[in-house]
C-alpha cells in the first residue's frame, strides 16, 4: 500500500508503484483535472504542484511522492466557489478550448505562491513549459497577471483588517 | 631530482664550493632573476588611436570576423546583456577568485574604441591590453596567440564596427598575490608560447584546417584539457578531458570512454545539431554548438576530422556499452537497482525506451558518452535541470527532476542506469555527489 495526500487528503492506494502520477489521479482518485497530453513530459497539460513546485505528473512516478503533498487544479476551487487564478482565467476568457488551462493554472499558482508579484517576462519563462494549442497565450498571460493583482489585493485588505 | 643532485654532490665532496661563495652565486642570481622579471613584466602602453572609421573596414572582412567571433565563443565571456552584445560585464568564477569580461565594444572610453591594430593583435598574441597590463589567462590567449594575421585583423575589423556600449567591467575579485598582474609575466613565460600553429604533417588540408580551427580559434582544449595547480592547461594531457562549469569535459583523444566510437560524420552532426547514435550538447557545450552555427559548414566538417583523428581508434581496454541493455545481472540486481529502476519505468521510460522514435533520445541510454565517464556530475546535472533548447529554436526537451526527486531517489536511478546500460565501474559517491550539486545555486 501506498499514501498519497492530494488536495489535503490521504489516500491508501494499492497500485504498482511504477505507476505515472497522472494515471493514479485520474483512474484511481476520479481527479480528472490534470490531462493526458503527450505522455513525454514536453506539453505541461498534466502538471501538479509537489510541495509548491511544479511537476508533471505523466513522468513522475507514484513511488516518489509517498508522504509529499500533492495539489491538483481541483485543490485550488470548484465549479461553485473558484480560486481566483481559475475567477481570473474566466474573467479574461483565457480558454479556447481548455485543454492546457489546469496546467497553466496550477503553474501559475506555483509562480503566485513563490512570486507574488512576477513581471511579464517572469511569467513567460514559468509558463514557457507549457503548450498551448489554440494560441489564448496572450489571454492567458493577461489572466495570470489578473490572478496577481488580485491576490496581492486581498493580501492588502487581510492586512488591514 | 633533488635527490639526484644530493648524490651527485656526495659523489664529489672535493668540488663544493664554500658557503659564502654559494651565498654571493646566489644573490647575485637573485637580482638578475628579479630584473629580468621586471624587464619581462614591464610592456609599453601602444599610443591610444582615433576610432576607426567604419568604412575604412571591407564588408567581407566584417562579415569573416563575425563568425570567427563566434566560432571562438568571444560573447560567452564578454557579452552578458543580450541587448549590449560585447559591453562586458560576465563573472568568470576560478578557484582564485572571480574577474570580469571586459567591455570590448568600440567605447572609447570603457571599452576598446582606442586600440590600434598592432594594440588588439598584441592583446591576442601575448595577453597584453593597450595600455600595457597584463590580462588574465582566462582570455584564452594561449590560444589567440596561433591565430593568423589576417583572421585578427577581421576580428579586429567585426569588434570596431560594433555599437559602442559605454560599461566599465568591475575590477576582479582576486586575493593577494593573484591580484598583482605583472605576476602574469612569469605564468607566460612558462606557460605561454607566442606564435603561429606549428605545421602539421598530414599533408591533408581538411585535416589541417580542423587543426588551426580546434587549436587557435575555438580552443577546444580549454575545458577538454585537465589543468595544473596555476591553472595553465598540461599540454601533455592534450584532449584528454577536463572540466568546465561544474561539467565533465570528455576526453577527445584514444581515452575517450565512449561507448560507440565517434566518426568524422557523428561528430560533424553533434558539433552541428544532434547526432542520432550519441544524442546532443549540454550544458557549457550548447553555446559551443551554438557557435560553431555561423562557420561554413565545411569548417565545422574540418573539425570534425581533426577530433575524430586525434580520437582515432578507441582505447582497446574501454568498456563496451552493457550487452544485453534489457537485462540487470541477477548479482547486482539488489535493492538499489529495484528502487532505480522503478524510477527509470515512472520517470524515463515513456522517452528513453522508446528505441529513438522519440524525437531527440537516442535508441538507447547506453550510447550517451556521459553514462559511461568517470564522473557523474554530467548526468546529475541534466536530470536536476533538464534539457532545454534555446527560445524559439528546435532540440531536445527533457524536464528536469529537481523538484520531483530527491538525492536519494537520483543516486538510486543513477545507480541503476550505471549498472544496466555500461560495462564501467559503479560511481562510488553518488549521494554526496548529488547533495552538493543540488545545493548550487540554481542558474540563470
Amino acid at each position: 500500500m501506498l499514501r498519497l495526500t492530494v488536495n489535503g487528503r490521504d489516500h491508501d492506494l494499492d497500485v504498482d508503484p511504477d505507476t505515472p502520477l497522472l494515471y493514479v489521479l485520474r483512474d484511481d482518485l476520479a481527479l480528472n483535472g490534470a490531462r493526458y497530453g503527450c505522455g513525454l513530459g514536453q506539453c505541461g497539460a498534466c502538471t501538479v504542484a509537489v510541495e509548491g513546485r511544479p511537476v508533471l505528473s505523466c513522468v513522475t512516478p507514484v513511488s516518489v511522492l509517498a508522504g509529499r503533498s500533492i495539489l491538483t487544479l481541483e485543490g485550488l476551487g470548484t465549479p461553485e466557489q473558484p480560486g481566483t487564478i481559475q475567477r481570473a482565467f474566466v474573467a479574461e476568457q483565457a480558454a479556447q478550448c481548455g485543454y492546457c488551462i489546469p496546467g497553466m493554472i496550477v503553474r501559475a499558482h506555483a509562480l503566485l505562491v513563490q512570486n507574488p508579484d512576477p513581471s511579464d517576462a517572469e511569467i513567460r519563462r514559468s509558463l514557457n513549459l507549457n503548450l498551448c494549442r489554440c494560441g489564448t497565450h496572450l489571454r492567458i498571460l493577461a489572466a495570470v497577471h489578473r490572478a496577481a493583482r488580485e491576490t496581492r489585493g486581498a493580501a492588502s485588505e487581510d492586512d488591514r483588517s | 631530482m633533488w635527490r639526484r643532485l644530493a648524490s651527485r654532490r656526495e659523489r664529489n665532496p672535493g668540488r663544493r664550493s664554500p658557503w659564502w661563495r654559494r651565498l654571493i652565486v646566489g644573490f647575485g642570481l637573485l637580482a638578475v632573476a628579479g630584473g629580468a622579471a621586471f624587464f619581462l613584466a614591464w610592456q609599453p602602453a601602444i599610443e591610444p588611436v582615433s576610432t576607426p572609421d567604419r568604412a575604412s573596414f571591407q564588408p567581407d572582412q566584417i562579415r569573416k570576423g563575425a563568425a570567427l567571433a563566434s566560432a571562438g565563443f568571444c560573447s560567452t565571456c564578454h557579452t552578458t546583456d543580450e541587448t549590449k552584445p560585447f559591453a562586458g560585464g560576465y563573472p568568470l568564477k576560478t578557484p582564485f577568485g572571480t574577474i570580469y569580461g571586459t567591455n570590448i565594444t568600440p567605447d572609447r572610453d570603457t571599452g576598446i574604441g582606442t586600440w590600434s591594430l598592432a594594440a588588439f593583435r598584441r592583446s591576442m598574441r601575448e595577453g597584453i591590453d593597450r595600455a600595457g597590463s597584463h590580462l588574465y589567462p582566462a582570455f584564452p590567449y594561449t590560444h589567440f596567440t596561433q591565430l593568423t594575421d589576417g583572421d585578427i585583423e577581421a576580428l579586429y575589423a567585426y569588434l570596431m564596427t560594433r555599437d559602442a556600449v559605454r560599461a566599465e567591467a568591475p575590477e576582479p575579485d582576486l586575493p593577494f598575490p593573484y591580484s598583482i598582474r605583472p605576476l602574469l609575466a612569469g605564468w607566460n613565460l612558462l606557460f605561454l608560447r607566442v606564435g603561429p600553429l606549428p605545421a602539421g604533417d598530414s599533408g591533408d588540408p581538411v585535416l589541417e584546417r580542423g587543426r588551426y580551427l580546434s587549436e587557435a580559434l575555438s580552443h577546444c582544449s580549454a575545458c577538454h584539457a585537465p589543468r595544473n595547480a596555476l591553472r595553465a592547461e598540461r599540454a601533455e594531457l592534450h584532449f584528454a578531458g577536463g572540466m568546465a562549469e561544474g561539467w565533465w569535459s570528455p576526453p577527445l583523444d584514444r581515452s575517450s570512454p565512449a561507448p560507440v566510437p565517434w566518426t568524422r560524420e557523428t561528430l560533424f552532426n553533434y558539433l552541428h545539431s544532434w547526432d542520432s547514435a550519441h544524442g546532443g550538447a549540454a550544458g557549457p557545450m550548447k553555446p559551443v554548438v551554438a557557435g560553431l552555427g555561423r562557420l561554413p559548414e565545411a569548417d565545422v566538417r574540418a573539425i570534425a576530422r581533426y577530433v575524430a583523428a586525434t580520437m582515432g581508434l578507441p582505447a582497446p581496454d574501454r568498456p563496451a556499452p552493457a550487452e544485453k541493455p534489457t537485462d540487470i545481472a541477477p548479482a547486482r540486481a539488489d535493492e538499489i537497482h529495484r528502487r532505480g529502476a522503478g524510477i527509470y519505468r515512472g520517470a524515463c521510460a515513456s522517452c528513453h525506451e522508446s528505441g529513438g522514435r522519440v524525437p531527440f533520445t537516442v535508441a538507447s541510454l547506453g550510447q550517451h558518452t556521459t553514462l559511461a565517464g568517470p564522473l557523474p556530475d554530467n548526468v546529475i546535472r541534466v536530470i536536476l535541470e533538464g534539457v532545454h533548447p534555446p527560445e524559439g529554436e528546435v532540440g531536445a526537451i527533457m524536464p528536469g527532476y529537481a523538484g520531483v526527486l530527491d538525492a536519494d531517489q537520483i543516486a538510486d536511478l543513477l545507480a541503476y542506469l550505471r549498472v544496466r546500460f555500461t560495462n564501467a565501474p559503479a560511481w562510488p559517491a553518488l549521494k554526496d555527489d548529488v547533495r552538493r550539486i543540488g545545493a548550487e545555486e540554481p542558474k540563470g
